[in-house]
């Protein structure tokens, strides 16, 4: 009898130390009747972190070990000059993004983990630079996050402009979730806004805070991976990566604060919790969480002619289930999940590009185009 | 009597004591608090790993039997296909960008953390003779 009283109370207490976590009410399904196929378009490729559509149609792609690739009829070039990268961790070459302007200025815009200054360590960086003869000149850096550290987790960083010229960049907590997310005179776990020249726009919402970071447009992020803006709407969104569970979408406005990690949906990848909340005034709820956790990076919201069933649907790589998701979304809601290309890989990116088509990057693949099948 | 059981646990204490400062004790701490940040979201918290996807850590045959394999996986990178407790996984693991003795000290905490066990102790001058 005591025995059994001992072993119940073990159970009671393993089980008050494991968090109950509610499941997305929305599973992703499989799609029935589905008739999109892939292509294989840039092959051999390891983290094809980033990538950019050139109006030649030949594309530009970041390899998070450092290298900057301009892919042109069907070869790779190794583009000279790319930004002094630190290699750790999750950090690297990271994003890249053209201009809105791009034939008339040029800039091309690259994010990437720094170990820039003194100290030891890095953090991360938004720079720009012209390419000429295969070689990256007028080198600018716009942004670097501060101190540096030796942690590897966290740094971001997508990029997308706004309808207004803006420059819009992530910079994840930098493995500093107790310090870094909720004070904004810090840097990491912030979404930042700039004008395309790095100056800092005079309606930033913090730009009158004492020792405010001005650079920072909102705060309260994890690690946000994916950003795109509306096609529609022109409005940022971003998918952000949770712990176990809790990974989620939110669209991003001036000056809010999205809670991490004071609310979230998630846990420890040990199981125990780390907040009892998940909601709380003056905190941000996301459009949509995903609990399990599917790894979201890269983020497209369709508006092409070429997939009229996907339109308005949010498109979001899964890293660690490896397929596609298709997000359905109306009024703010999301009502069905799809699990497109399972079995693909690690798919860390997806991109509309200007010919209308979808390109998604797979890790240890390449660049696949996305077809609609005739008939 | 009082004095007697305090010798008692002052005499077995110390060894204890001793043991856990040894540097197979100190690096294993230090590879887990690497481990937490560079491995645990794709390896998980107790190197289970994901079905079909992520290998286990775990009891995990491969890390057991191929040290030196499993040494140039994490200064270099894993490509390609390989079988771990019969099963393969086919994956890409970019190289975390640690420091010689810091991939020690991960090594030294993997083998001897969830079930296995490795004396032989793992050094930064063992890591820095494997070549790519």
């Amino acid at each position: 009898m005591r025995k059994s009283i001992s072993l119940l109370t073990l159970i009671l207490i393993t089980c008050a130390t494991c968090a109950q976590q509610t499941e997305s009410e929305i599973k992703a399904e499989s799609p029935v009747d589905f008739h999109y196929t892939t292509e294989l378009i840039v092959p051999e490729l390891n983290i094809p972190w980033g990538m950019a559509f050139l109006p030649d149609n030949s594309i530009l792609i970041t390899e998070k070990s450092g290298e900057l690739i301009l892919f042109k009829d069907n070869k790779k070039t190794i583009i000279q000059n790319p930004p002094n990268v630190y290699v750790r961790g999750q950090g690297g070459l990271l994003d890249i993004a053209l201009h809105p302007d791009y034939e008339n200025t040029g800039w091309i815009y690259m994010s990437y983990a720094s170990s820039e200054d003194h100290e030891e360590g890095g953090n991360t960086a938004l720079a720009r630079a012209k390419l000429n003869n295969n070689t990256l000149v007028d080198f600018e850096v716009l942004y670097k996050a501060e101190p540096n550290t030796k942690k590897g987790q966290h740094w971001g960083s997508r990029i997308s402009f706004d309808n207004d010229g803006h420059i819009y960049f992530s910079i994840g907590d930098r493995g500093n979730r107790d310090e870094n997310p909720q004070d904004i005179t810090k840097d990491g776990g912030k979404i930042y806004r700039l004008n395309d020249d790095g100056s800092i726009p005079s309606d930033n919402p913090f730009i009158n805070t004492q020792n405010a970071k001005k650079a920072i447009y909102s705060y309260g992020h994890r690690n946000p991976q994916g950003m795109t803006k509306h096609p529609v709407t022109g409005a940022i969104y971003v998918n952000e990566h949770g712990p176990k569970g809790g990974d989620e979408i939110n669209i991003i406005a001036k000056g809010k604060n999205y809670g991490w990690p004071v609310i979230s949906y998630g846990i420890n990848y040990n199981g125990t919790p780390f907040t009892d909340i998940t909601e709380r005034e003056g905190m941000e709820q996301p459009l949509f969480y995903w609990v399990p956790s599917i790894a979201p990076c890269g983020f497209v919201i369709v508006n092409s002619n070429f997939y009229p069933e996907w339109r308005g649907n949010f498109l979001v790589g899964s890293l660690k289930f490896q397929y596609l998701e298709r997000l359905v979304v109306e009024n703010n809601q999301v009502i069905k999940r799809e699990k497109l290309f399972e079995h693909i890989g690690r798919v860390r990116n997806i991109k509309q590009a200007p010919n209308g088509y979808l390109y998604m990057a797979v890790e240890g693949q390449g660049i696949f185009k996305i077809i609609p099948n005739q008939n | 009597m009082k004095l007697y059981y305090t010798l008692i646990i002052i005499l077995t204490g110390l060894p204890l004591a001793l043991q856990a400062q040894s540097p197979l004790e100190k690096s294993i701490k230090r590879g887990s608090d690497l481990y937490e940040d560079f491995c645990v979201s794709c390896h998980m918290s107790y190197g289970q790993g994901i079905p079909n996807v992520y290998p286990p850590l775990a009891k995990s045959d491969f890390l057991m039997q191929n040290r030196k394999a499993s040494i140039k996986a994490i200064k270099y990178g894993q490509t390609g296909e390989i079988v771990v407790n019969n099963k393969p996984y086919i994956g890409y693991m970019a190289p975390p960008g640690l420091s010689d003795d810091e991939i020690a000290d991960v090594m030294n905490y993997i083998t001897n953390t969830w079930g296995n066990k490795n004396t032989k102790m793992i050094t930064e001058e063992e890591v820095s003779l494997v070549e790519k």
